[in-house]
């Protein structure tokens, strides 16, 4: 209550600051998570507009990935600004008429109490703004090889060294971070869609279909997925767009098998009842009914894995069937590194880090998220 | 017994998934046995000698026959019987596994009841920084990072006494070694792979022990033993530890595929001759009938570990009884 009433106290002058420095209303009213999310956004994206003002006029007439960077990034400012604003505004309007809370406002308060959580969702989301300006803030061409300057360890020039190549290895991990990140989202999109339809109709359907699908569900958890995952990739030609579909269609029986659980338990509370009293037919009750309830546990499952498909791109990458070189990615670089590993211990050390830093912070929202979502932890 | 029986369409399916996969893809390994000089008609008698003209739902039929008698073939890139082969690294992986699994449990178990005994202390906290840190690492890249500053680092710059062996699973005076030497070589080899492998494990089993942990201390049979004046130390050992320890076991069953995943990684990186490297290299080579027999032994032994983990459940739990 108190941060409402220090909103309200300010008013006006709030709405005024959050135009010059978008966040810092929400920081001073003790909101520190958006607030300096907002904060640090605004103040890194102005920076990078600053300091590399020729990097992005270049960027401007580049090639797609960079014009696209650019529009993040104007994106970015408009929308700390907006968002600071807007947020400052409404906070005053209905800080008196609250009505009742539902069951994502109460996991929304839940989460944001739990310190750790929001501080891993702070970096998920600034690896993915990172993510989204690259070409903006990478010192170097990440494939731009210089071989006189090979093996250089950590200098002013190349902050974190540079591979056989003679390519700077702070540019390659910022890239890899990209590369990582797009897999691992992608991938956990299309394995959670299959899963959660596929699992609601199993447990809602029940007999056949649901025997069929589960021997299956059963049958690919249990074999160990690397091999599964070599023994498909290694088959093909690998490239970007393989290893994403790959890592989609074969990573769904994990949620099937959840969503499949929350549905068994749900087809027989009463407003499921109600529904088919009504004559709803079939695909809308799995639709609108059940697979709504069910997500919980299954966004906590898809966080969790975001982390483990990234290391599971590492490790294909690392053993040479997943992202192809020149595309620089965290998992080929160790295996670059593995090579020299007394040479250049920068080499295999700091892209294994960005990827230990990268799903640390994906395995503290997805734990946060199982606290929030949970019923029976949330007090 | 029934479980047992349940479990073999499973083998079979994985194999059958395999085996259209590795057999749809274009090239075989032929290709990497022919070689320049070698006549079209020799490399066509060499195709039909594993009988790689034939087409795929054929060769199905054919591969699912021998299966059933018992018969693997031959290794095409080893010219031995695939089975000898297999049998060859599967108790390198059989010892590095159990070795991992043994360590991950044992210390899982003891730091997650040490944390959930002392909860919201300095150590519980410190222990969970530390161990999410450990289960957010992925275990080729802890491979990497042990063997380069324990053997590499330790041997080369900062001129350790001693330094731990980086590759293969004995040293090379192991054949003149007493009885004694030959185990604490072996163990010596043992280390850096065990460690990797299992460190992840051991954190992830962490941190389901402390959960599980603590919700069996909120009991109230566990109040009622405190409140008939049992040593605290009894209460633990004696009446949570037993109860929490339920739902690790059924982990077991949950943590043998990635363990095999993950000895694909680390026997590649420490030259262990076991099963995962075999495999990797198998895929590699398009040795169709060495990757199958692989693919057949992991399904074979996941479901062997499913098989332990029921069994232990009901070692544990006195509620579960098997006929």
């Amino acid at each position: 209550m108190t941060e409402l009433a220090g909103g309200r106290a300010r008013g006006g002058s709030a709405s005024r600051l959050s135009l010059v420095l978008p966040g810092l209303p929400q920081l001073l009213a003790g909101r520190w998570g958006v607030g300096g999310v907002a904060l640090s956004v605004w103040i890194g994206f102005a920076w990078v507009l600053v300091a590399r003002h020729d990097v992005v006029r270049r960027s401007l007439s580049g090639a797609w990935d960079e014009r696209l960077a650019v529009g993040s990034l104007v994106a970015g400012l408009l929308a700390a600004w907006y968002w600071s604003w807007r947020d400052t505004n409404t906070k005053m309007e209905c800080a008196g008429a609250r009505a009742g809370v539902g069951q994502w406002e109460l996991a929304v308060r839940a989460f944001s109490k739990n310190k750790t959580a929001v501080a891993g969702l702070i970096l998920v989301v600034g690896l993915y703004l990172l993510a989204l300006i690259t070409p903006l803030i990478t010192p170097d061409d990440p494939t731009a090889q210089d071989l006189p300057l090979r093996l250089q360890a950590m200098s002013a020039a190349h902050r974190l060294g540079t591979d056989q190549l003679g390519r700077d290895v702070l540019s390659r991990v910022l890239y890899g971070a990209r590369i990582s990140l797009t897999i691992g989202f992608v991938a956990v999109g299309i394995s959670v869609t299959i899963g959660t339809l596929l699992g609601a109709v199993a447990g809602y359907l029940g007999g056949m279909v649901d025997s069929l699908i589960m021997r299956f569900v059963d049958m690919v958890i249990s074999f160990p997925r690397l091999i599964l995952l070599i023994v498909i990739v290694a088959a093909f030609d690998p490239s970007i767009f393989l290893i994403i579909t790959v890592l989609g269609l074969t990573l769904w029986p994990g949620t099937a098998r959840i969503v499949r659980g929350e549905v068994l338990s749900l087809k027989r509370r009463e407003f499921i009842q109600a529904a088919e009293a009504l004559g709803y037919s079939r695909s809308r009750i799995v639709l609108r009914h059940l697979i709504p309830n069910a997500l919980g546990p299954v966004i906590v499952a898809a966080t969790l894995g975001i982390g483990n498909t990234i290391v599971l791109e590492a490790g294909l990458s690392f053993l040479g069937v997943g992202v192809q070189a020149p595309t620089p990615s965290w998992g080929s670089m160790l295996s670059d590194g593995r090579d020299v590993l007394l040479d250049a211990w920068w080499l295999s050390t700091f892209p294994g880090l960005a990827i230990v830093f990268t799903v640390l912070s994906f395995n503290l929202v997805g734990d946060g998220l199982r606290d929030a979502l949970d019923p029976r932890v949330r007090s | 017994m029934r479980r047992l029986v349940a479990s073999v369409p499973l083998v079979f399916g994985i194999a059958t998934i395999i085996f259209f996969v590795v057999h749809a893809a274009p090239g075989d390994p032929s290709t990497t046995l022919i070689r320049p000089g070698l006549t079209p008609e020799m490399a066509a008698q060499l195709r039909a000698n594993y009988g790689l003209d034939q087409p795929i739902p054929i060769r199905y039929v054919k591969w699912l026959g021998s299966m059933l008698t018992g018969d693997f073939g031959r290794s095409i890139t080893h010219g031995r019987p695939t089975l000898d082969v297999v049998m060859d690294a599967l108790p390198n992986t059989l010892l590095l596994s159990a070795c991992a699994l043994m360590f991950a449990f044992f210390f899982g178990i003891v730091l997650g009841a040490i944390q959930a005994v002392r909860q919201y202390s300095a150590l519980d906290s410190t222990l969970s920084v530390v161990l999410l840190f450990f289960y957010s690492m992925p275990s080729f890249w802890l491979a990497l990072m042990l063997s380069l500053s324990l053997t590499l680092f330790a041997r080369n710059v900062w001129e350790w006494p001693f330094w731990f062996p980086g590759s293969g699973v004995s040293g090379t005076s192991y054949d003149s070694l007493s009885v004694i030497g030959k185990l604490g070589d072996r163990l010596w080899h043992l280390a850096l792979p065990t460690l990797s492998l299992a460190l992840a494990l051991t954190a992830g089993i962490a941190r389901y022990m402390r959960a599980s942990m603590l919700e069996v201390i909120k009991l109230d049979y566990i109040r009622t033993a405190r409140a008939k004046g049992l040593p605290e130390r009894s209460v633990i050992f004696k009446h949570a530890l037993k109860n929490a320890l339920l739902p690790i076991v059924s982990l077991l069953g949950l943590y043998i595929p990635v363990l095999f995943s993950g000895t694909v990684l680390i026997e590649s990186i420490f030259a262990w001759p076991g099963m995962g490297q075999l495999i990797y290299l198998a895929i590699g080579q398009r040795d169709y009938p060495l990757i199958m027999a692989c693919t057949f032994i992991f399904a074979i032994l996941v479901v062997l570990a499913n098989l332990l983990a029921d069994l232990l459940y009901a070692v544990v739990d006195p509620r579960v009884r098997y006929d």
